[in-house]
């Protein structure tokens, strides 16, 4: 236990090198949500009205969810680097406990992902977003997004070591995640969509879990959405945990 | 020390290892030849647990490669094309990530980073990432990584493709080094030179299986014994030169009329020269060199698979 901590602790370090060598690895978790924040509150909020809410405050959990949904599948394409470079193979041929780099690399995602909800969050106190909820509320809505993510690393863990080459998984993510973050409640009411659209839209899990963050950002309250938004999470997580060092193992050991 | 028997690996249709057996003893290094797409890598992929064989057996320093990984992983260090280093942390920071993940405490790992990097001739790129390094450094700082825990053997994946010839020496040395400190080395290498050169005993595979085995001398030695070679002056003096040759060696001359070259098998060196100066210059043939030579491990190749060792074109073996 002991040793697996500590190998995972040098496969974290690595990461977080890699991350202060190469800041613009962590674009995707700073500058484009941030751009989302003051793109959709600023440009689109004076046209969009939600009853009842200031388009803002309402848009924040959408961008929170949005944002790290991304950040925990692209998991799969910085795993899928490391399995094409052969930096894998070295790990492989030392005597660790091979989960470590699993865990290592899905932790790293992890931080990736409370920081770029740290940075929305004062982005969008700074636009007008009012987590009114209070800070028990507010620590449970991100306890849950951050959970959300974990599992997405989890699915990019066996994504990742399924694929041959990391550029086919960076269309693959574009192709669903994009989509999947507008189909939901997100950045509009989905009682506005065509009648089958907004009948997916308020039924599929990142309108579940940002519904959840949005009850509890700003009312404190869980909400509907937050039982069946953990069980989204915990699931996934329950099943591609295991998956994932599966196909980890499979591919590694060819 | 190192020891593979009956090794089996298939990737889909593709045979790379059909009953491979290898072995080195303690101390020594063994260099397993081969043209590109010969079952080399997939070789060292098993011997150093990155690979499972579909059947064979395989041990290093007397631990059950395939049933003991683990262990097997304390006492081996990788080097070569697809063991990795890191790009973006420095020659440093990845001899010391490795140093303790081999499980060194922070001191030691340190420590033994520095001995390597001094010894290795790093110290001035030390802490500059690894992406700005040249080829030959990065392989020295590949070697460093493998010899960080000072593990008993040590495989090496073609040390030294790529590498310009001052590269190529420096590492020749390193490994010469490693030998004589009484590490085990298994070497892959499609130069024939390198084999020649380092290997105490050299393996030829082809097809996924070894084709021929000894020492360098005793390969060369299978092949044909020692040869008298000429080169001629003159293109038009091949004919003469073949049938001089023909009276004072054994056999029927070879002759390379594009190289003006004309050679033929002997069994003694008694006057052997004096005599075809003398025969060929009373035939009127112009001599420009003349000497004894022995095979090279080229021949012994070409000989050994009808094909030379470096005429494929790289079909990349499946790397995972």
């Amino acid at each position: 236990m002991s040793w697996w901590l500590r190998d995972s602790w040098q496969m974290i370090n690595r990461n977080l090198i890699h991350i202060r060598r190469t800041p613009e690895l962590l674009l995707d978790v700073t500058l484009t949500p941030v751009m989302f924040v003051l793109l959709f509150s600023l440009v689109f909020g004076g046209a969009i009205t939600i009853p009842g809410v200031d388009y803002t405050s309402y848009l924040m959990a959408g961008i929170f969810v949005q944002t790290i949904a991304f950040a925990g599948v692209y998991t799969s394409v910085l795993l899928a680097n490391d399995l094409k470079n052969g930096m894998i193979d070295r790990f492989r041929s030392l005597p660790i406990s091979q989960s470590s780099v699993l865990v290592g690399r899905t932790v790293t995602d992890l931080m990736r992902a409370l920081l770029a909800v740290a940075i929305m969050w004062v982005v969008g106190l700074l636009v007008g977003f009012r987590p009114e909820g209070g800070l028990v509320a507010s620590v449970a809505a991100i306890a849950l997004m951050l959970l959300f993510g974990f599992a997405l690393s989890w699915i990019g863990v066996a994504a990742g070591s399924l694929v041959r080459t990391p550029e086919a998984l960076q269309g693959i993510i574009f192709a669903v995640v994009f989509p999947l973050t507008f189909v939901s409640s997100a950045f509009v009411d989905p009682a506005s969509m065509p009648d089958w659209l907004g009948w997916f839209a308020e039924r599929q899990p990142m309108t579940l879990v940002i519904d959840a963050v949005r009850n509890l950002t700003l009312t404190g309250e869980p909400g509907p959405a937050f039982v069946p938004a953990l069980l989204w999470s915990v699931v996934p997580l329950l099943i591609f945990f295991p998956l994932g060092f599966w196909a980890y193992n499979r591919r590694t050991t060819q | 020390m190192i020891e593979a028997a009956g090794l089996h690996k298939s990737f889909g249709d593709t045979h790379a290892l059909r009953g491979l057996d290898l072995s080195a003893d303690e101390g020594t290094i063994l260099g397993v030849l081969g043209p590109n797409g010969a079952g080399k890598t997939t070789a060292v992929r098993v011997l150093t647990t990155l690979s499972r064989p579909d059947a064979g057996r395989a041990s290093v320093a007397g631990i059950d490669v395939l049933r003991h990984p683990d262990e097997a992983r304390r006492r081996i260090g990788v080097a070569g094309q697809y063991a990795s280093l890191d790009e973006l942390l420095t020659g440093r920071e990845n001899l010391r990530m490795i140093g303790r993940l081999y499980r060194l405490d922070p001191d030691t790992a340190a420590r033994r980073t520095d001995e390597l990097i001094e010894r290795f001739e790093l110290t001035d790129a030390a802490d500059r990432p690894v992406r700005t390094y040249s080829g030959g450094m990065r392989r020295r700082l590949d070697l460093g990584a493998a010899l960080i825990s000072q593990p008993p053997v040590i495989f090496l994946d073609e040390p030294t493709t790529g590498l310009d010839p001052k590269g190529r020496l420096g590492m020749w040395e390193l490994i010469a080094d490693l030998a004589r400190g009484g590490t085990t080395l298994l070497m892959t290498t499609q130069y024939l030179e390198e084999a020649d050169r380092l290997a105490d005993d050299i393996a030829v595979i082809d097809h996924g299986r070894v084709i021929a085995r000894g020492t360098a001398d005793a390969l060369k030695r299978q092949v044909g014994g020692e040869r008298l070679e000429v080169t001629l002056s003159e293109a038009s003096s091949v004919a003469d030169a073949e049938r001089v040759l023909a009276t004072i060696g054994e056999g029927a001359p070879h002759a390379d009329a594009e190289a003006r070259r004309v050679s033929v098998a002997i069994t003694t060196h008694d006057s052997i020269l004096t005599r075809a100066i003398r025969e060929l210059d009373a035939a009127g043939v112009h001599v420009d060199d003349i000497g004894f030579r022995r095979p090279t491990l080229d021949e012994v190749f070409l000989s050994l698979t009808g094909r030379p060792a470096e005429e494929t074109p790289e079909p990349v073996e499946v790397p995972a």
